[in-house]
């Protein structure tokens, strides 16, 4: 009986044995065409919808409105199509894959050639850009969130409370490590999210397959520790150690003791470039190819010692934080710093960058955390801590975590809207040490002087992994495989500069280069003036002092018409000067006016 | 408390058994893959790197004649065959595939001059330094049946070319005059003169079928219709061309090889200069084939080398050359646009690949979509100044590469002298003349 109830929208009618009873008219479906709707939905497509595929959509259905009012339908086979033409794209969506600077500038000559060349490449790009978007739809993962009931705050939620309402596979994210022996520990996750290193400071290594708590390795050093870096896959990480930089693998094995680098506070790990950055007491900023084991660069940035550093993950540039409260961003193209940014009255205590290379976060000695943009280095939010934030770390979705003391507040939205209070917080049981996102979870590592906690933030991690780039599920093949490519694509150092997209740009020659081509290969300047030969004269008229005269004369001649020239352009500029000021004046008056001269 | 934790399941994310192939599930998002420049412009400069590893143009060597090869034809509906003609009169047909001749017959006494297949494939045309014009089968003779040609006709002067006209029982050829034939008769239906006692080959245009074009010794190409008594005009040139060839793709557009070591890519409605004109050869050039896609060519020179040009480049952007090959005379572009056949002095016929670094046989979907991506990644950075050093790298014979020095030398010496003669002299008198300009004599209507 149902089936044919749930059929019957689909066939034709059949008419009906009761007479007396008024037909139940069918549900009204949302493609069924209904003038007043119909105007609601164009009004909201018209906010996101392409232009383009706008018009047709609405032609298409205004002539279906059309037939439906002369009361007789075109079938050519079934129904037809609800939704005519390709599925449209929301806006916001396919400027999400949209490139920055790609509008390319007009040529001036008229190059059939190459405009149609530039126009099918850009027609190709988009293409790719939409399908991209279109694809953005079956990604298989939703990322997390957390929301309190009404007048529940958020950061009171206790991470006990959340590791009971989530699933148990995610409640065995939420973990302590009781490692009071050698503490305080500093962390690292690999690439993947897959693995945790931990270094205590008084010499204790573990590396381990966090989420199957499985230990790869534990040894102690027998020598204090500064830091712990994975390397580009986790068969490999860095420690600097009391003197020297130390290489082990997973199993724990010593493989290199590097000791061209010295005293390594800190260290940061360029996955792309296969370059590891070490910023040491004696304030050398050092570089080392990891793939060739070679010094690519060291600086001595004779800025003293050099406990505050971090990567921008989008260009690779390296900031580091001084006490005197400056950040300064380096590249090892350049033994100079990039650029100094003050940002704090007291020393720097940590820096953070986001994912896209957008937004800086520093915390400094005098208790402000603030935010910057980094493209145009200009200062956006600050904001006061009571504590002052010792350690920063933002996430991959952006949410910024920053420990106090032995407090870890995470901070939701800190560039857009100035925050208030934070969206998480949770008391470590020692001072904190090291504070590490995990990448593709929700899950923020914190090294403290106790161990170690895996704290659940919702919505911290990237819900969808690219299986070519990081994969988490990679089996050892795939690794071994990985790794390959990712060797045979590691980006030259030189490659290095604060806008990575510089390197797709067209080169324009600037006028200067080009005039000098050109004179170039013509042999002489076109645009030169020509110099002043007198002409030789008779009669005596020769002289060297009647040349002299006449050259003279040439040359004052020229001079005046030097400043003639700038003479008129100085009043005409004056004219429009007091143009502008009359109508300024006539225009709306101010009382701070007649201060005016 | 509403609260939400990313949580995969690993099924989702691994592979079932490990017959099945791994999942990769991807995300395009830009964010996620930075330095997409840096790593493109790597990829490019490693593709750049591969392609000059793979450059391993030369195939094969097929020997066999006694002479020089003076001429080739390939053959108009198979692929595998080609006919080539000798210095000594013999006509060699060989399979390609097999490489290895299967037809030896003597043609002519003398040189064979000429050689063309009819377009359906049975019958072949050659000419001789015996004043003759031959038609023979294409199939072998039976056993016990002896070679002979189908078709002789006793010409009066020495023909020097011919070729056939594309779907008609017409033919052309070339010696004191330029000769119409129609197949059934054995006197020309039309002679062409203009004043000049001899040529060199002659061509049909392989779009407009009655257009045809012609290279004479007085340093000009006569242009002809069929269907008219008169030549349509020609352009005198400073050196004599000796071969020429139509583009394929575009009707009016041919490329001529020059004596003065260029080739001259003209437009038959405008003669007054040529479009283009390809330098890079240091010796006289040749012969001439365009690619069936008419976006290539080759040239075969007397310096000891085959280049391939873009139709639209001034210079080459592939040159071939081998310790024994010596003065390239006939080249050939195969019709499936992937082989180039070249003969020579010294008795051999060579088979190259005609893109230098292509993988032969069969390659898989992944390998052929990793090829394209590797192309477009080299076009996209092509004019980056390493990958371009990288991808223009050529290892060039000691005599040719100095005598290009010395020949740029030259030009050099030439063009300097022109701009001081252009500086001390009243402005005006002596205009600049574009290359292009400088090889035109006159054109005659």
């Amino acid at each position: 009986m149902y089936t044919t109830n749930m059929a019957s929208e689909r066939e034709a009618p059949v008419p009906s044995p009761h007479v007396g009873k008024k037909k139940k008219k069918p549900a009204a479906r949302y493609w069924d065409e209904d003038p007043k709707g119909e105007k609601n939905d164009n009004k909201t497509e018209n906010n996101d919808v392409e232009s383009g595929k706008k018009l047709s959509n609405k032609r298409k259905r205004e002539a279906d409105l059309h037939h439906a009012s002369k009361g007789k339908k075109i079938f050519l086979s079934g129904k037809d199509d609800p939704f005519p033409g390709p599925a449209p794209i929301p806006k916001n969506r396919i400027e999400k894959f949209k490139r920055k600077g790609e509008t390319m500038p007009k040529t001036r000559k008229k190059n059939h050639k190459l405009k149609r060349l530039m126009a099918q490449s850009k027609d190709l790009s988009t293409m790719s850009q939409n399908q991209a978007a279109r694809f953005d739809l079956l990604l298989p993962e939703d990322e997390g969130f957390l929301e309190g009931d009404e007048g529940e705050d958020t950061c009171t939620i206790s991470q006990e409370d959340i590791a009971e309402a989530v699933d148990i596979s995610s409640s065995a994210k939420y973990f302590n490590l009781k490692l009071s022996q050698f503490g305080p520990y500093r962390l690292d996750y690999s690439r993947t999210g897959r693995h945790l290193l931990l270094g205590g400071k008084r010499g204790h290594i573990a590396c381990m397959d966090w989420q199957s708590k499985q230990l790869m390795c534990e040894i102690n050093v027998l020598e204090s520790i500064n830091d712990v870096k994975w390397l580009h896959s986790e068969s490999m990480y860095a420690v600097a150690q009391k003197k020297w930089l130390y290489i082990y693998d997973s199993n724990g094995i010593e493989l290199h003791c590097i000791r061209k680098f010295n005293d390594v506070l800190r260290m940061q790990f360029l996955p792309y470039h296969f370059l590891l950055a070490t910023a040491s007491a004696t304030s050398f900023l050092q570089y080392l190819d990891v793939s060739v084991g070679k010094e690519v660069a060291a600086f001595c940035t004779k800025t003293g010692r050099l406990d505050v550093m971090c990567q921008n993950p989008h260009n690779a540039i390296i900031h580091l934080g001084h006490p005197n409260g400056t950040v300064t961003l380096w590249s090892p193209n350049q033994k100079e710093a990039l650029v100094k940014m003050l940002c704090h009255q007291g020393g720097v205590r940590s820096v953070s960058v986001d994912k896209t290379g957008t937004y800086m976060v520093t915390s400094g000695m005098d208790k402000k955390l603030k935010v910057f943009d980094i493209r145009t280095f200009k200062p956006l939010k600050s904001y006061f801590l009571p504590a002052g934030a010792s350690c920063l770390s933002l996430s991959q979705r952006g949410l910024l975590s920053a420990a106090t003391g032995d407090v870890v507040q995470v901070y939701r939205d800190v560039w857009r809207t100035p925050v208030t209070k934070p969206y998480m917080a949770h008391r470590a049981r020692g001072s904190v040490w090291g504070l590490h996102f995990c990448p593709f979870e929700d899950v923020l590592g914190v090294g403290h002087g106790d161990g170690f906690t895996s704290m659940l933030v919702p919505g911290a991690g990237e819900p969808n992994f690219d299986g070519l780039d990081a994969n988490p599920y990679r089996s050892a093949k795939q690794r071994q495989e990985w790794e390959v490519k990712a060797l045979l694509e590691k980006i030259q150092p030189e490659l290095i500069t604060l806008n990575p997209n510089k390197l797709g740009e067209v080169d324009r020659a600037t006028f200067a280069q080009r005039h000098k081509d050109r004179v170039e290969t013509l042999g002489f300047d076109p645009l030169a003036k020509e110099k002043f030969v007198p002409r030789f004269k008779k009669k005596g008229r020769s002289s060297s002092g009647a040349v002299e005269k006449r050259k003279k004369q040439v040359a004052h001649e020229d001079q005046r018409e030097l400043i003639k020239e700038s003479v008129e352009v100085k009043m005409r500029t004056e004219k429009e000067h007091k143009k502008n000021k009359a109508s300024v004046v006539s225009g709306h008056k101010s009382a701070l006016d007649r201060f005016r001269k | 408390m509403k609260v939400k934790v990313l949580s995969r399941n690993p099924d989702d994310y691994v592979r079932e058994t490990k017959y099945d192939i791994q999942r990769v599930p991807r995300n395009y998002d830009p964010s996620l893959h930075p330095f997409e420049v840096s790593r493109e412009y790597t990829r490019a400069l490693n593709a750049t790197k591969l392609e000059r590893v793979f450059a391993k143009p030369f195939l094969a060597s097929l020997d066999g004649h006694r002479d020089g090869v003076n001429c080739m034809a390939k053959h108009s509906t198979s692929l595998s065959s080609l006919l080539s003609g000798s210095c000594d009169g013999e006509l060699k047909i060989w399979n390609l595939t097999k490489r290895e001749c299967v037809r030896t017959l003597q043609a002519h006494e003398g040189f064979v001059r000429g050689i063309v297949v009819r377009f359906c494939g049975t019958s072949f045309f050659t000419v001789g330094d015996d004043k003759t014009i031959k038609q023979w089968k294409m199939q072998c003779p039976g056993y016990g049946e002896e070679e002979e040609p189908l078709n002789t006709i006793l010409g009066k002067t020495v023909f020097t070319g011919l070729d056939h006209h594309r779907t008609e029982g017409v033919f052309a050829t070339c010696g004191q005059q330029v000769d119409i034939w129609d197949e059934q008769r054995s006197s020309p239906i039309r002679s062409f003169t203009w004043g000049v006692d001899s040529f060199s080959s002659v061509r049909f245009n392989p779009v407009e079928t009655d257009l045809l074009a012609s290279c004479a010794s007085d340093r000009s190409i006569v242009l002809y219709d069929m269907r008219e008594a008169t030549p349509l005009k020609k352009v005198v040139m400073t050196m004599r061309s000796n071969t020429l060839s139509w583009n394929p793709m575009e009707a009016y557009h041919f490329t001529c090889a020059n004596e003065d070591y260029n080739l001259y890519t003209y437009d038959m409605r405008n003669l007054e200069q040529p479009l283009l004109v390809h330098m890079d050869h240091v010796s006289a050039v040749l012969d001439i084939d365009f690619s069936p896609t008419g976006k290539e060519f080759v040239s075969a020179s007397f310096d000891k080398t085959i280049r391939i040009f873009p139709k639209d480049g001034g210079h080459s952007r592939e040159v071939y050359h081998t310790k024994r090959m010596q003065h390239v005379i006939c080249v050939k572009w195969s019709a499936d646009n992937k082989y180039i056949l070249s003969g020579s002095d010294e008795m051999n016929i060579r088979l190259w690949k005609a893109n230098a670094s292509e993988k032969l046989g069969v390659v898989g979907h992944r390998e052929k979509a990793a090829t394209n991506y590797n192309q477009k990644l080299k076009e996209k950075f092509q004019h980056h100044p390493q990958i371009k050093r990288i991808a223009r790298h050529r290892h060039l014979p000691k005599t040719v590469y100095h005598q290009s020095k010395e020949i740029r030398v030259m030009r050099e010496a030439r063009r300097r002298k022109e701009k001081n003669v252009r500086k001390h002299s009243k402005p005006g008198s002596v205009p600049v003349a574009t290359e292009r300009e400088k090889h035109v004599v006159t054109v005659v209507k």
